[in-house]
């Protein structure tokens, strides 16, 4: 299981990240939830091995996050789809498919995984020979998430999948969140501003405010909190 | 020369000044291994080989200290433009000091006289036809391993965006020092060809180098920065160009000529003839 304790993340004099611990389970979908600022990115970032800690632990399994690059953690089965649907526009769609399989040995193993993609996301496979460029923002955030799957991982942590789409595509990509949990056993961390549909398909969720966690539990319980409601959910 | 700059440019986003330089170093050593080995077709290889490991060298020591140092802000994006400006310098005071500063000759391997048809001499010869060749063959692999193989996939992903290709598992800083060491060779065949092509004559403040470096970067912005063929078509109109002011208005006019090509471009059409858009805008 995913395992944080007492982390610390400075921005320069800033801590985005004071002090906080929680762990997921393995095979469930934690959403982590907050306001603009609230250190949610920073957090993201710094488990996949983009920022470094001030303090404290993170690990994966045995697997200590808070060491190494990128790359490294990749080879590890933590995968992480960054702010903004990171794509790149100028590459094909099976080129940025391929990408995230670049390191895998066994090339039939990764082919398999890039039909499985074409199978979660059939309108990738439409578009397979197109520049990502000309997607929309919807299929750019389902090829990022197949980009990061393409590594097989155990871990996927997902920023702000929803950021700019409309509601009815954000309900699509949620839905194939929650697919990826069940059907393939993927451990998901999910960020998002989208408080209340990120809860509703999350088994459980953390509030972050101001790099603190305000509150954390099941994902049921927090939609009914009466706090939790008025502050985050609004209503 | 323009395809060795796209190289560099492609896989790291640095514009590298200094390609003049290791073009020029390389020429030399060239001369150096065909004295020693006695012959071009062996030397030539090498001297490519050679190239590339000092290419990466550079990255290796050079780049990736300053990018240590400075990670954000204008001091990032310029601090390496200028280092390789500086090794520009320092190549050539060093070559100054080892084979001094008169001429060497290079001789080439190949007949200079032209072609003969009947009674009519062409200008194209045997050593002339053997660069084109050459060239066209190096673009045509350079441009298969760019877009077809898995090497080329994480250079371009690596080029364009380098935090996502790390995310996907790629060890980017890796794959820039490759890129360096694909854009040195290149550079180094292109030192070594220019020489054997023109005079023969080498000295370390070779005016020949100057232009190389001058028309290198003017014909890889003219032909987009991004693109490979680009690089070549550039190369082409520009020497096209350049022949036809010289020949018909005056040599005196050929710089002038070529930086106001330049500048048209730049106005005209910033990504160059086969950029494309996309590339600007990430």
């Amino acid at each position: 299981m995913l395992k944080i304790n007492n982390l610390t993340v400075a921005h320069g004099a800033i801590r985005a990240i004071d002090d906080i611990s929680f762990s997921v389970e393995k095979g469930q979908l934690a959403a982590v939830i907050g306001s603009n600022g609230a250190g949610k990115t920073t957090l993201m970032r710094t488990l996949s091995g983009l920022k470094s800690a001030e303090n404290g632990t993170a690990t994966w399994l045995d697997h200590n996050l808070l060491h190494g690059k990128p790359e490294h953690h990749v080879r590890q089965g933590v995968s992480h789809v960054s702010e903004g649907k990171s794509v790149i526009a100028q590459l094909t769609v099976e080129e940025n498919l391929d990408l995230g399989a670049l390191w895998r040995r066994n090339r039939d193993e990764a082919k398999a995984t890039k039909e499985e993609v074409f199978h979660l996301f059939p309108r990738l496979g439409e578009r397979r020979k197109q520049l990502a460029d000309t997607l929309s923002g919807g299929e750019r955030q389902m090829l990022a998430i197949g980009r990061a799957y393409m590594s097989r991982p155990a871990l996927l942590l997902l920023d702000e999948p929803s950021l700019g789409l409309a509601p009815l595509v954000i309900e699509q990509i949620f839905q194939s969140i929650r697919h990826i949990v069940d059907s393939m056993g993927v451990t998901v961390v999910l960020v998002e501003q989208n408080a209340m549909g990120a809860l509703k398909i999350a088994d459980s969720g953390v509030v972050l405010n101001l790099g603190r966690i305000a509150a954390s539990g099941k994902a049921s319980d927090l939609i009914a909190d009466p706090a939790v409601r008025t502050a985050y959910l609004g209503f | 020369m323009a395809i060795s700059m796209v190289l560099v440019w492609r896989s790291t986003r640095v514009v590298n000044f200094a390609q003049a330089g290791m073009a020029l170093l390389s020429a030399y050593i060239g001369y150096e291994l065909v004295a020693r080995v006695g012959n071009f077709w062996i030397a030539l290889p090498l001297a490519m080989i050679l190239g590339a490991a000092f290419s990466a060298f550079i990255e290796f020591v050079l780049m990736r200290t300053l990018q240590k140092h400075s990670t954000q802000g204008a001091i990032a994006a310029i601090a390496p433009i200028i280092a390789t400006l500086g090794l520009l310098g320092l190549i050539r005071a060093t070559i100054g000091f080892i084979w001094g500063h008169g001429d060497v000759q290079l001789q080439a391997p190949l007949s200079k006289v032209g072609f003969k048809f009947g009674e009519t001499t062409i200008i194209m010869n045997p050593m002339s036809l053997f660069v084109l060749l050459f060239v066209i063959t190096l673009m045509l692999i350079v441009s298969i391993v760019f877009q077809k193989t898995n090497i080329g996939l994480a250079l371009r992903a690596s080029a364009y965006a380098p935090e996502i290709a790390q995310l996907a598992g790629i060890r980017v800083s890796g794959i820039r020092t490759l890129g360096w060491a694909i854009a040195g060779a290149a550079g180094a065949a292109a030192g070594i060809l220019q020489t054997v092509n023109g005079t023969g004559a080498l000295t370390p403040e070779s005016l020949e180098f100057s232009l190389l470096l001058v028309f290198g970067f003017i014909a890889a912005v003219i032909g987009g920065l991004e693109s490979l063929p680009g690089a070549v078509l550039g190369a082409l109109i520009l020497g096209l160009v350049l022949a036809a002011v010289q020949i018909y208005i005056s040599g005196a006019l050929v710089f002038i000529v070529a930086f106001l090509l330049l500048l048209l471009v730049l106005i005209v059409r910033p990504q160059g003839f086969l950029g494309s858009k996309a590339g600007r805008r990430a």
